[in-house]
């Protein structure tokens, strides 16, 4: 039966990796992902895994080997970090143009310059247009979860799958997971059809120059210009938010555990005040939650989990209720507010949900966040409110800003 | 000569409507390439005047499996699919990546040098047309000297060719080659062998190139031989660091002599602005770079 140990997160993505028998890796040493593809590494050269192992020189060329091993029918998998993220930035729009099912840990970490190999989220965050899945995780046990419901996801939607979590604060943390068994893993996620991939028996030409307008084959058959294959993976995104959700529940049934689809939520039924988070954020955000419920305080947490597809009307579905809504995160679309927050807003245009607004940028490198200081960020923000600050701009959280 | 054209595979694998410029020395490259390499084979090509010439969707030129990659990660492209397909147990089928100078010696160099240094079971084609032809002829680092490019249109490129045979080499890479399609059984040949070696192969073919380098297109044959009599391309085969001349260079190299570099220079627009300086150091930078092979030929 399944069994509780304690891992660090990027071990347990390495496992659950490996209970989704990937058939090629790829990686390039990055803080704080490398010990993800230093535990599978291990696992290939012990003979635990029967995967192809490519030690490339760089992540461009990490994200390249998935794209070419998943274009033949391999299940492929890579994780990286900050830089590599963004090195291989061309590559995360390909793999997402090519529609190819790969599944990648991003271990969230700041961005330079200046250098930071410290946590926060404006790695991935700032893939968000790149056509990816995005998948944030709260704790080491979602993370194992997630990386298996990933491939189920992907190979569904012919997307690619971003698991984030954030770094060293999860990565290197050590928390009980429960690991699933094998056999049920193998139930859950057969092996990937390898019908339909390039292949010399049925010779074709993927990917070349697209014209802007549909164009006839040799048969006279219109076939989509840019565009359309725009609207096609657009349109796979949409559909993600069903699949997303579908997954998750038949993990739940399975597994006997429930990470919430696209949101989770935690005392947020009929909370007056809602905290809207993303990751490790949001589960450190949960004893500040009782300890303010504890002095009376209608509060509830919302954890975004799916930042793409985002689920703009399940969002609203759940603030619907809302006297006011305060974000924590750990990005920033510099010059606006924090990209969770204008997400949100944007997400609630046009609903009957105008109340109160505040957001907080927190923990940009590593900068510690506790409960204690989310509690107070929450209850000098019902302050603000009270006297009538109903929507000022991101605060900066914690941080020297005169 | 006669009974080796019969060896050629009569199978056509390039259909018309294929859309290089016309006399593309690159076309008549890959035509041998791809009767040589025969089937079992897949193309990984990254954007380069090969991408046009493949025909623009939904329809091909081109009888072959082909993956399309970014401009810098040909090599690792390859590697992707040799470590899918043998993931997959179809370790038979031959991989190949072609790209041209610049996806070689400037952008893709540092994904090539990764892939031959882990020593990746796959073929890598240069074909080297000496500039950014088709993005309209910019300068790369295979530009020769004195070269007038649109990225060098005044002064011309002030530095030597970067000598990517030799970095290879320094690589320890098994097999590489250098070719011409101006002559296309020495082509064929080296790829027939190609196909047979296992581990990294890196073969460059050098592709004259009518309207970046200025000439007429008919003239193309006759281009790449005029460079092979001046030494200015050298035929060879370097197998396990044992360095060969073939075809046409081994007979110059053994018997005739070569003649000088101005016939080269002067058929071509693109020297056109070049000092009688530079084409002394292009001479210069020719015979000692021949005498170098022969050397190492004597190894």
């Amino acid at each position: 039966m399944s069994k509780a140990i304690i891992m660090t997160g990027n071990s347990a993505a390495a496992l659950a990796a490996k209970m989704c028998r990937i058939q090629v890796v790829a990686a390039y040493p990055i803080t704080p992902q490398t010990s993800i593809t230093e535990a599978i590494s291990n696992y290939v050269e012990s003979g635990e895994l029967k995967a192809e192992y490519v030690r490339v020189e760089s992540e461009h060329s990490a994200l390249t080997v998935c794209i070419a091993a998943s274009t033949v029918g391999a299940r492929a998998f890579t994780s990286t970090s900050s830089h590599g993220l963004l090195y291989m930035h061309e590559q995360v729009h390909w793999a997402a143009g090519s529609r190819l099912p790969i599944v990648m840990c991003c271990v969230n970490r700041g961005v330079g310059a200046p250098w930071s190999i410290f946590n926060d989220q404006q790695d991935s965050v700032s893939q968000r247009d790149t056509g990816w899945i995005q998948l944030y995780c709260r704790d080491n046990q979602e993370i194992i979860d997630t990386v298996i419901q990933a491939y189920k996801i992907a190979e569904a939607v012919s997307v690619p799958v971003m698991v984030c979590y954030d770094g060293f604060v999860l990565s290197h943390t050590m928390m009980p997971v429960v690991v699933p068994m094998q056999e049920q893993v193998d139930a859950f996620l057969p092996p990937l059809k390898t019908s339909g991939h390039l292949d010399t028996a049925n010779p074709r030409n993927i990917n070349p120059v697209v014209f802007p307008w549909r164009r006839a084959d040799s048969q006279g058959v219109m076939r989509d210009g840019y565009m359309e294959i725009r609207y096609k993976l657009h349109s796979a995104l949409n559909d993600a938010r069903g699949v997303i959700t579908q997954v998750n529940g038949e993990y739940a049934r399975v597994f006997g555990r429930d990470h919430g689809g696209l949101l989770w939520d935690y005392n947020a039924n009929a909370a007056e005040i809602l905290i809207v988070a993303m990751g490790s954020i949001a589960s450190e955000s949960m004893p500040a939650i009782d300890s303010l419920r504890a002095q009376g305080i209608n509060v509830g947490l919302i954890g975004v989990r799916a930042f793409r597809p985002f689920p703009k009307l399940e969002v609203r579905e759940k603030l619907a209720g809302a006297k006011a809504i305060i974000v924590l995160e750990k990005a920033i679309s510099y010059g606006h507010d924090g990209a969770l927050a204008c997400e949100l807003k944007a997400a609630l245009y046009g609903s009957a949900v105008r109340v109160p607004f505040h957001s907080y940028v927190a923990g940009l490198g590593g900068r510690d966040v506790n409960a204690k200081e989310i509690e107070a960020a929450i209850t000098d923000s019902l302050k603000q409110i009270a006297e009538g600050n109903l929507e000022p701009p991101t605060h900066w959280l914690n941080c020297r800003t005169e | 000569m006669p009974e080796k054209l019969f060896k050629v595979n009569l199978q056509e694998y390039m259909l018309p409507g294929q859309r290089a410029c016309q006399g593309c020395g690159l076309s008549l490259s890959f035509r041998y390439i791809l009767k040589a390499l025969r089937e079992d084979t897949i193309y990984t090509i990254p954007a380069s005047c090969l991408t046009v010439l493949c025909g623009l969707y939904p329809t091909t030129a081109v009888r072959v499996p082909i993956l399309n990659c970014t401009f810098p990660s040909t090599a690792a492209s390859a590697s992707g699919l040799v470590a899918g397909l043998r993931a997959l147990n179809r370790e038979e089928t031959t991989v190949v990546a072609i790209a041209g100078d610049g996806g070689t010696l400037d952008i893709g160099i540092q994904a090539l040098s990764g892939a031959v240094e882990r020593e990746t079971d796959f073929i890598f084609v240069c074909y080297d047309n000496e500039g950014y032809m088709n993005t309209g002829t910019q300068r790369s680092s295979a530009t020769p000297i004195g070269a007038t490019t649109t990225t060098t249109p005044l002064l011309t490129k002030q530095q030597h060719k970067k000598d990517m045979v030799r970095i290879m080499a320094a690589q320890d890479v098994p097999y590489i080659s250098v070719s011409s399609p101006s002559y296309p059984l020495d082509l064929y040949d080296k790829f027939v062998k190609a196909k047979r070696i296992g581990g990294s192969r890196y073969m460059q073919i050098a592709v004259p190139c009518p309207p970046g380098w200025g000439y007429h297109s008919k003239d193309t044959v006759r281009m790449g031989k005029i460079a092979v009599e001046a030494g200015i391309v050298v035929l060879c085969e370097i197998e396990e660091g044992k360095f060969k001349f073939t075809g046409r260079s081994k007979v110059i190299a053994e018997r005739g002599k070569r003649t000088t570099v101005n016939q080269y220079l002067e058929k071509q627009q693109r020297f056109r602005r070049m000092s009688t300086e530079q084409k002394e150091q292009f001479q210069q930078w020719v015979d000692t770079r021949w005498e170098e092979y022969r050397e190492w030929s004597q190894r």
